[in-house]
């Protein structure tokens, strides 16, 4: 579980998070949705620690972070996985390496250890036969499975993932977006989902934030969007034909 | 202003690079690593200029003593001292700004564009230990490969003086030999390892601290280039003030 209280954070003149209350719930997909330019980036970069909030906390389970000593919050990020917009792959290495790396960096396990582990995450994603590979060298899809499989290796308890699904094609999308959720139920991770795909949101939507203008606009699950009456977020929703008829075949209890 | 930050920041970035260690089994690796990239990768080019760097001096220099009151032994000498205490260290420390500079601003460049720093800084690992330390380190090496374009464009010098037919061979090695004061080996090695922290430090601020996308990686590596070579030279003029006046 992790529970923001109060978030405010500006860079220069410029207030980006003006005050962010929620919980995001262990076990579930936790959504962040909203524009381009509405601060779920940054919202999430405060959320991994990439970012020092001016005001406000952050607790993960009963830790406040702004209470940790340099090398509490160290350990914290070994807890943490977070799956990036574009992979993150380090180029350098291969598929496997690139998985094995937290293992190498944070625990003691053998060389042996490691490689089973590493094959049995890979597994996990479905990936096989890549071991060997680039990231240069698999699709965009094998790339953010890889991604998740290096985020989830060393067991974290909190995953984050920066729009898992952005430039993939609608079905690889909802491949990753099931395991994602797999993955969440199976290890019981607190996982937060920075996305502005709607067809995650009405898949995944366990429970979703709605910023607008670094403010919290709405929070509820997929099945309250149906029934919010805020406008701005059915504006942003149901901003194509496609799904303002779902919404309709959905009121109309179809 | 912009300049008094960025100077600053520099040196936060030196500060910030030894601290917090990664493990050691790991920097290992990557200081071997790097040792490849940035040192044995560089040995051909090093070499091919030394060489011809040195048989050029020596040709220079031997078509402009056409005075017959001057020794012909000079010709030997003033190879060894161009050599020794400029061609080798600094023009070729420049080249390698070039060389080593682009390399390492344009992966790290690369590795910021790409967010591969923020997934290093995610797992609580220290990105700047991670990626610049080992780079450091590896350069300690650098002074061998100067020591190695010292012999090869001293090589060079003798070659194209006696085969060039413009000196006998026992003339050129008395010159070498003329006058030598082991202090200027000293000189040449105490700045090429001021040249090598240089080498791997700044092009490494400016890969680090980029913004932007892959056009911007192609700018911060010619930035790099600019500011290694103009801080290196600098550097010259003050070691050389200091040590040898």
């Amino acid at each position: 579980m992790i529970k923001v209280e109060n978030l405010h954070k500006s860079f220069g003149d410029t207030k980006v998070l003006k005050g962010i209350s929620t919980v995001f719930e262990k076990g579930k997909t936790n959504l962040i949705i909203g524009q381009s330019g509405s601060g779920k980036t940054v919202f999430l970069k405060n959320l991994v620690g990439l970012f020092e909030p001016e005001q406000g906390f952050i607790y993960y389970e009963d830790k406040r972070y702004q209470n940790l000593t340099a090398s509490e919050r160290r350990n914290l990020r070994k807890e943490m996985g977070m799956v990036f917009q574009g992979g993150a792959l380090f180029d350098s290495m291969n598929v496997e390496e690139n998985v094995k790396f937290p293992l190498r960096m944070f625990t003691k396990l053998s060389n042996t250890e490691m490689k089973n582990r590493v094959q049995e995450v890979l597994e996990r994603v479905n990936l096989k036969d890549v071991n060997t590979r680039f990231p240069a060298e698999i699709s965009g899809g094998m790339q953010k499975r890889v991604s998740i499989a290096r985020a989830i290796v060393n067991q974290p308890k909190f995953l984050f993932c920066d729009e898992p699904n952005s430039g993939l094609d609608p079905r690889t999308a909802t491949v990753i977006d099931n395991l994602i959720q797999e993955l969440t139920k199976e290890y019981n991770i607190t996982t937060v989902i920075n996305t502005h795909d709607m067809n995650s949101v009405f898949e995944i939507g366990e429970k979703i934030v709605y910023l607008q203008d670094g403010n919290l606009a709405w929070e509820g699950t997929k099945e309250e969007i149906h029934h919010s009456d805020n406008q701005d977020l059915s504006d942003f929703v149901y901003s194509s034909n496609l799904f303002r008829k779902v919404k309709k075949a959905y009121q109309r209890g179809l | 202003m912009n300049y008094v930050s960025s100077i600053g920041l520099y040196f936060i970035m030196i500060k910030d690079t030894f601290r917090r260690m990664t493990k050691r089994s790991v920097l290992w690796r990557l200081i071997f690593q790097e040792i490849n990239d940035l040192v044995l990768k560089s040995m051909g080019i090093v070499i091919f200029i030394s060489f011809f760097i040195g048989a050029v001096v020596t040709i220079q220099t031997a078509l402009n003593l056409t005075n017959p009151l001057i020794p012909k032994e000079l010709i030997g000498y003033a190879a060894r001292q161009s050599i020794l205490l400029e061609f080798a260290p600094t023009f070729v420390s420049v080249i390698m700004a070039g060389k080593v500079g682009s390399f390492i601003t344009s992966s790290i460049g690369t590795m910021r564009v790409t967010e591969q720093i923020d997934a290093l800084e995610v797992m609580g690992i220290n990105s700047l230990n991670y990626l610049v330390f080992p780079k450091i380190i590896a350069m300690l090496m650098y002074p061998f490969i100067i020591g190695i374009a010292m012999f090869v464009g001293i090589m060079g010098a003798y070659l194209a003086g006696v085969y060039g037919g413009f000196l006998d061979g026992a003339q050129f090695l008395t010159g070498l030999r003329d006058d030598f004061i082991p202090f200027h080996v000293f000189y040449a090695f105490f700045k090429t390892l001021v040249f090598a922290f240089l080498l791997a430090t700044i092009p490494a601020y400016h890969g680090y601290y980029m913004k932007g996308g892959a056009l911007e990686v192609g700018k911060a590596s010619t930035t790099s280039f600019v500011w290694t070579s103009v801080v290196i030279i600098i550097t010259n003029y003050i070691i050389t003030q200091l040590l040898l006046s």
